[in-house]
């Protein structure tokens, strides 16, 4: 058996969950704003991948980035390369399954932090962005971290959006969820067990120290 | 209200930093409708739970919009707005110069001693800041603690690192919202002596909200009663609160 695909995988996950992190954190940032219109439909929009099925949620990245969307041709125009098909075609179907999982625990990781200290902060001088990458961001530091890991562990096993807009394989491998399906139906029963028991101790483990990272955010109340 | 002759009586000289505030603000069932003037010295402003003194103080902050008002202080114009209209003048939080010790200190828990002092320091050359901290830290009794996070702090080490913090942007104006009102007696003691002697090194408006008659007797060069949002009474200690 080969492990590649567990391989490509992870590395998949990485980048979307270093994508998803910065967006989600910026998104999460949003939503708090209480002036800010639409709020719970923003809110409602970016959390509808938690209940799409995945093969929607497929379609409408296919629709929106595929070769004859504007996303799309603008990606060939830049790249020479189809997005569709690809690997970041993988990152971005792993990134909007994860996206909502990051947003609602960094929305925990900024709601934890008293507003008390956000305004002496102000009241020692600071300004706006000072406040937030000194306090706000450190102390929603664990939410933040949390929901990252919650994202990862979504993004390692995406299989239906992954499958319709990324393609069975990337450049010849496939990933980890696919690779099971694949193995599944050619009754290589031993190579579903050692990849499904892989993804299973990478989850538990991840979600195991999100949720310990969000007990800790309690730990910080002054 | 302040007659002038009370802003007279408080300020110490004519060239010294002193506050003038009206301020108007109506919140739900809640209406505060004060107008005050403090010179260098501590002005106890007193009154039941629930009489606008936290809310007073926010405004004076910039951390709350009075609907109507003018607050100055020294030279500085830091509010105006005629009810009705938006305000004409309202420097930001962040730009007024003032130390503020909240009534849970509010000290960062992420930060050690150190750093919490030294976040206001931030317009002070990056070279000097440490020292400058450590200095304050020393003159309140704890440059001990100066790597420790606030969470190993005792009740009263956290009210002096909260004084060094609040003091370390040389404020014009000094506001105290119960900073002793969790500690027992004999802390309450050391820390009123020690906030009289800095609040006279200071030469600024401290602007301090208690409960505690005893605390307004020892501390107070003028006091203020409120009720319901109003000043219902103000003087010097001896006459307000006999």
């Amino acid at each position: 058996m080969s492990w590649a695909p567990l391989l490509l995988s992870l590395e998949i996950a990485l980048i979307a969950t270093a994508l998803t992190t910065v967006l989600g954190t910026a998104l999460a940032l949003l939503l708090r704003w209480p002036r800010m219109p639409g709020r719970d439909f923003f809110d409602a929009v970016i959390s509808v991948p938690l209940v799409l099925p995945p093969t929607v949620l497929g379609y409408y990245l296919l629709v929106s980035l595929g070769k004859d969307s504007a996303i799309g041709r603008a990606w060939a125009a830049v790249t020479g390369t189809q997005l569709v098909f690809s690997f970041w075609a993988a990152v971005i179907a792993a990134a909007v399954g994860s996206l909502p999982l990051v947003v609602r625990a960094t929305r925990v990781g900024l709601d934890s932090v008293d507003p008390i200290l956000v305004n002496a902060a102000r009241t020692l001088g600071a300004r706006p962005t000072r406040v937030l990458w000194t306090v706000v961001i450190p102390l929603a530091g664990p939410g933040i971290v949390a929901g990252a890991m919650m994202g990862f562990a979504r993004a390692l096993g995406d299989y239906g959006a992954t499958a319709m807009f990324a393609g069975a394989k990337i450049e010849g491998t496939p990933t980890a969820s696919i690779y099971v399906m694949d193995e599944l139906y050619g009754q290589r029963d031993q190579h579903v067990v050692a990849v499904s028991i892989a993804m299973t101790v990478v989850g538990v483990t991840m979600l195991y120290l999100a949720n310990r990272l969000t007990r800790r955010l309690h730990v910080h109340r002054p | 209200m302040a007659s002038e002759g009370t802003s007279e009586a408080v300020a110490q000289g004519s060239d010294s930093i002193m506050l003038h505030a009206q301020v108007a603000l109506a919140r739900d069932e809640f209406g505060l409708e004060v107008e005050l003037a403090c010179g260098p010295g501590i002005t106890c402003v007193m009154g039941p739970s629930g009489s606008g003194k936290s809310t007073l103080l926010a405004a004076l902050a910039g951390l709350a919009t009075p609907d109507a008002g003018r607050i100055t202080v020294g030279a500085e114009r830091w509010f105006e707005r005629t009810r009705g209209a938006r305000p004409t003048i309202d420097r930001p939080v962040h730009a007024r110069r003032l130390a503020y010790v909240f009534q849970g200190l509010a000290l960062f828990p992420h930060l050690s001693a150190l750093a919490n002092v030294e976040y206001g320091m931030h317009d002070r050359p990056r070279g000097d800041r440490a020292a400058a901290a450590r200095a304050l830290l020393d003159r309140l009794g704890v440059g001990h603690l100066a790597s420790r996070r606030p969470r190993t702090f005792s009740g009263g080490e956290a009210q002096r690192v909260a004084l060094a913090r609040a003091l370390a942007r040389a404020p014009h104006l000094v506001l105290l919202d119960e900073p002793f009102s969790a500690l027992d007696p004999a802390l309450r003691a050391q820390l009123t002596t020690l906030v009289r002697e800095l609040a006279r090194e200071l030469a600024v408006p401290v602007v301090h909200v208690t409960h505690n008659l005893a605390e307004a007797r020892e501390l107070a060069d003028h006091v203020i009663v409120m009720e319901r949002g109003r000043v219902v009474g103000e003087g010097l200690p001896g006459d307000v609160l006999a």
